[in-house]
């Protein structure tokens, strides 16, 4: 299998509009940098990610996924991050069958207050999916680009 | 086919500089459906919203994405733009390529390439958006205050000047907070008490004013504009309409042991007591775990001496429900415990006080009647030793990381008042940094080091231990570099003060959201400070960062401000990014109904035509005044039924396909 020299990872990160959007902000706003291979899709709650975007996320050719959410307790929606919790870690045990290495996949509750805490968490996850590696696990090769 | 315009903003050098704008722009010319694409400085300008109102209109727009700063920021303003251009607002996407771009990634070409990236997955959501109409809901024009501190009183007192009806939930027996317990105020040293009883009586006077004190928040539901709030209202065991607040009661109660609160539990209190003198309501109230009747039924003392027959034993909780349109939390604080600081000897010597203690030892309705007095032995002390920062801009994790903001001010005016009043008494002030920025803040300070010769140590304290009936201090003065070890007849910790452990529970109840020292987050840290990320919900005083009485005051008022605005309305636009159930799909098995934590879900019988279907059976029918539009219905939907509007598993599907391209 041929390897890119300059293969960054693809990380797909769903943060909840409340909390982790916004942690995600004060993340910018105060210039606390992660890894440009972190794309943030905003979505209003942790529990309104649905387990088959993951599936689609690496199908398509993600790396790893993550998804933030407010603190228990602290949901907009008064209940959404325990549901996204408990089906999380139902999924990730399935894709870990699949042979998606359970560092790929990650919850973590992120306050709108926690800029710091929102960059060292994607600094960390990018670190642990590069050490990973590609992801070639489930990747529709269809999806590819073609390599040069 | 949709017909999607592309719009970068530079945001002046924030985004231009890092990110190669006009790369961008170009890159997005070659995306199916970009029909135009273009930069400008300032896209949230008047001009750079008209240039988006003129491409609208030139290129028959069908959809928008504007690549700027968070959505969170300008997508209200930019749906406007295109409302005003005769778009459907909802046709508008921001890919955020500011605070999650060009503020955080350094390298241009990296940056661009992101920047790239998020743009045409803001165009892959925006082709598949569709138009949306927003509803309206009615606002219910009552208020409701948390906290009867200066905070509550004054936002309540705004609220109800404006016309409208508030009641204030207080937990203790009477409104008042921390303020009442003040002796004087910086940076005029009026009595706290000659200020603030005024307004209390005003708030108790003022028809459109409920005060419900010993009470609690149970619970809340709803929205903005229309929330449903369970409150429990303490058994007393008094009422409240017939005391007269007399105090025969409290003259005759046999059980004298219970902790003073307000004092600081400096000096003990009957079981039946009235907090304070000018309590509000000037009404008596039983400690159940203290009182005699209540614990094992021989006394009844208080009964037979009430000659109003206020004394009712068999009090309960009241628990009932109330609607409001808008809720403020204005819960206070509390000095933090000291048990992690017991190098202070807080736990050693009574003579180690906290600022709050030595706040009622000053106050001539305190426990000594205003008369500077060591608590262990009641004598006059001669020397008095202030250590400030205890616990505040403590990055060990014993105490607070903030500063607490009041304390250097405070410290100074205790120790103006005690050279005031006894010039006899030496007093030492031991400090990190003195902050007093504020009005006429410094120049307090100034006249207690200058005018009263209060000894300013710059410095931290080691350790404090008893030695005989002294107090030994040792500490270092960085200025002279010495060590010393002074002799103090009293020493006062400047305590940091820590959000009222109610804020908590309280902020879950709200959903509205803290930061990691439990202050409520603020909705924008600078633009908009007074209310809460939680639509409806405000915030007064210390409960969002730590402040002095002038900033809670004027914080109360803006927080008042805000509400009024709110109760103003008749009706509020709702947002229409909610749940639809498709008929076709669903097959009525309330699994969704399940977990919706609004109720907004109800099934009804109804006739489905379809291809190949005719048939009459039970389908999911989603209220969308009551929807808030969390998603959590159309995950749990095993056949697909259930989507969300502007967040469809579509729109999110095709932002995954682009961010993985």
């Amino acid at each position: 299998m041929q390897v890119r020299q300059d293969w960054k990872p693809k990380i797909v990160a769903f943060c909840c509009n409340w909390c982790s959007y916004a942690g995600a902000d004060l993340a910018g706003s105060s210039r606390r940098s992660y890894p440009a291979d972190v794309k943030i899709i905003r979505v209003p709650c942790s529990c309104r990610v649905n387990p088959l975007f993951i599936l689609r996320a690496f199908q398509r050719g993600a790396d790893g996924v993550i998804i933030c959410g407010c603190h228990p307790g602290d949901c907009h929606y008064t209940s959404g991050n325990y549901y996204a919790r408990r089906r999380m870690t139902l999924l990730f045990k399935m894709l870990e069958y699949l042979g998606i290495e359970k560092g790929r996949t990650r919850v973590e509750w992120v306050s709108a207050a926690e800029g710091a805490k929102f960059s060292s968490v994607m600094n960390d996850f990018v670190q642990t999916v590069t050490a990973l590696g590609e992801n070639v696990k489930l990747e529709d090769l269809r999806c590819k680009e073609p390599l040069n | 086919m949709q017909r999607i315009g592309v719009f970068v903003c530079w945001c002046g050098s924030n985004i231009a500089g890092p990110v190669d704008v006009e790369r961008v722009a170009e890159a997005m010319k070659s995306v199916p459906g970009v029909v135009h694409s273009t930069t400008y400085q300032y896209m949230c300008s008047e001009v750079g919203q008209s240039r988006i109102m003129e491409a609208i209109k030139e290129h028959q727009l069908t959809g928008v994405v504007v690549c700027s700063c968070s959505p969170r920021m300008h997508e209200n303003t930019f749906r406007k733009t295109a409302q005003r251009a005769g778009l459907n607002p909802y046709m508008v996407e921001i890919a955020n390529i500011r605070e999650q771009c060009s503020w955080i990634h350094k390298d241009k070409e990296v940056g661009t390439q992101k920047a790239i990236v998020l743009a045409k997955a803001a165009v892959a959501k925006v082709m598949l958006n569709t138009p949306l109409q927003a509803g309206t809901s009615p606002v219910i024009k009552r208020a409701l205050v948390i906290g009867g501190g200066i905070a509550g009183i004054q936002t309540a007192l705004d609220i109800a000047d404006a016309g409208y009806e508030v009641d204030i939930v207080e937990k203790s027996p009477t409104i008042g907070g921390r303020m009442a317990q003040l002796d004087k105020t910086f940076p005029t040293l009026d009595c706290s008490a000659c200020i603030l009883t005024p307004k209390m009586v005003d708030a108790a006077q003022n028809e459109k004013i409920d005060i419900i004190s010993y009470a609690q928040v149970e619970k809340v539901s709803g929205f903005v504009g229309n929330f449903t709030v369970t409150i429990r209202k303490k058994a007393r065991f008094v009422d409240e309409l017939k005391c007269t607040g007399c105090g025969a009661c409290m003259e005759k109660c046999p059980s004298k042991k219970g902790k003073n609160e307000f004092n600081m539990g400096l000096n003990n209190r009957t079981a039946i007591y009235i907090p304070f003198a000018q309590a509000i309501p000037n009404v008596a109230v039983i400690d159940p775990e203290q009182c005699l009747k209540l614990k094992t039924g021989k006394c009844g003392l208080c009964e037979r001496v009430c000659s109003a027959g206020a004394i009712n034993y068999k009090q309960e909780d009241e628990v009932f429900e109330r609607q409001y349109g808008a809720i403020v939390a204005a819960t206070g604080f509390k000095p933090i415990d000291l048990d992690a600081f017991d190098e202070y000897g807080y736990s050693q010597s009574k003579d180690v006080v906290t600022s709050l203690e030595f706040e009622r030892i000053m106050n001539a309705a305190g426990p000594t009647g205003g008369q500077l007095v060591r608590p262990s032995d009641g004598k006059h002390p001669h020397e008095i030793v202030f250590i400030q920062c205890v616990g505040s801009r403590d990055t060990s994790g014993c105490g607070k990381p903030y500063c607490s903001k009041i304390c250097c001010m405070y410290t100074a005016k205790h120790a103006m008042l005690v050279r005031d009043k006894y010039p006899d008494v030496n007093v030492h002030v031991f400090y990190i940094d003195v902050r007093t920025p504020g009005k006429n803040f410094d120049e307090f300070y100034r006249r207690a080091v200058e005018q009263y010769g209060v000894d300013y140590i710059k410095g931290m304290v080691g350790k404090v231990f008893p030695e005989g009936d002294k107090l030994i201090v040792q500490g270092s003065d960085l200025i002279n570099g010495k060590q010393l070890a002074l002799q103090a007849d009293m020493v006062v910790l400047a305590a940091a003060i820590e959000p009222d452990p109610s804020a908590r529970k309280l902020a879950t109840m709200l959903t509205a959201s803290m930061d990691t020292n439990d202050f409520f987050t603020e909705a924008h840290p600078k633009l908009r400070p007074v209310e809460s990320p939680t639509a409806g919900v405000f915030l007064s005083g210390v409960c969002q960062g730590p402040k002095d009485i002038p900033e809670t005051v004027a914080q109360a008022g803006a927080a008042a401000s805000k509400v009024i605005g709110l109760l103003a309305k008749d009706h509020l636009v709702t947002n229409p990014c909610v749940a639809q159930s498709n008929e076709l799909l669903c097959n009525g098995c309330s699994q969704c109904e399940r977990v919706c934590p609004y109720g907004a879900i109800s099934y009804v019988e109804k006739e489905i035509r379809g291809p190949g279907v005719r048939e009459v059976r039970r389908v999911a029918q989603v209220n969308p005044a009551v929807c808030q539009g969390c998603g959590a219905c159309t995950v749990t939907c095993p056949s697909g039924a259930m989507d969300l509007q502007g967040f469809s598993n579509l729109q999110i599907m095709a932002e995954v396909d682009a961010i993985c391209k």
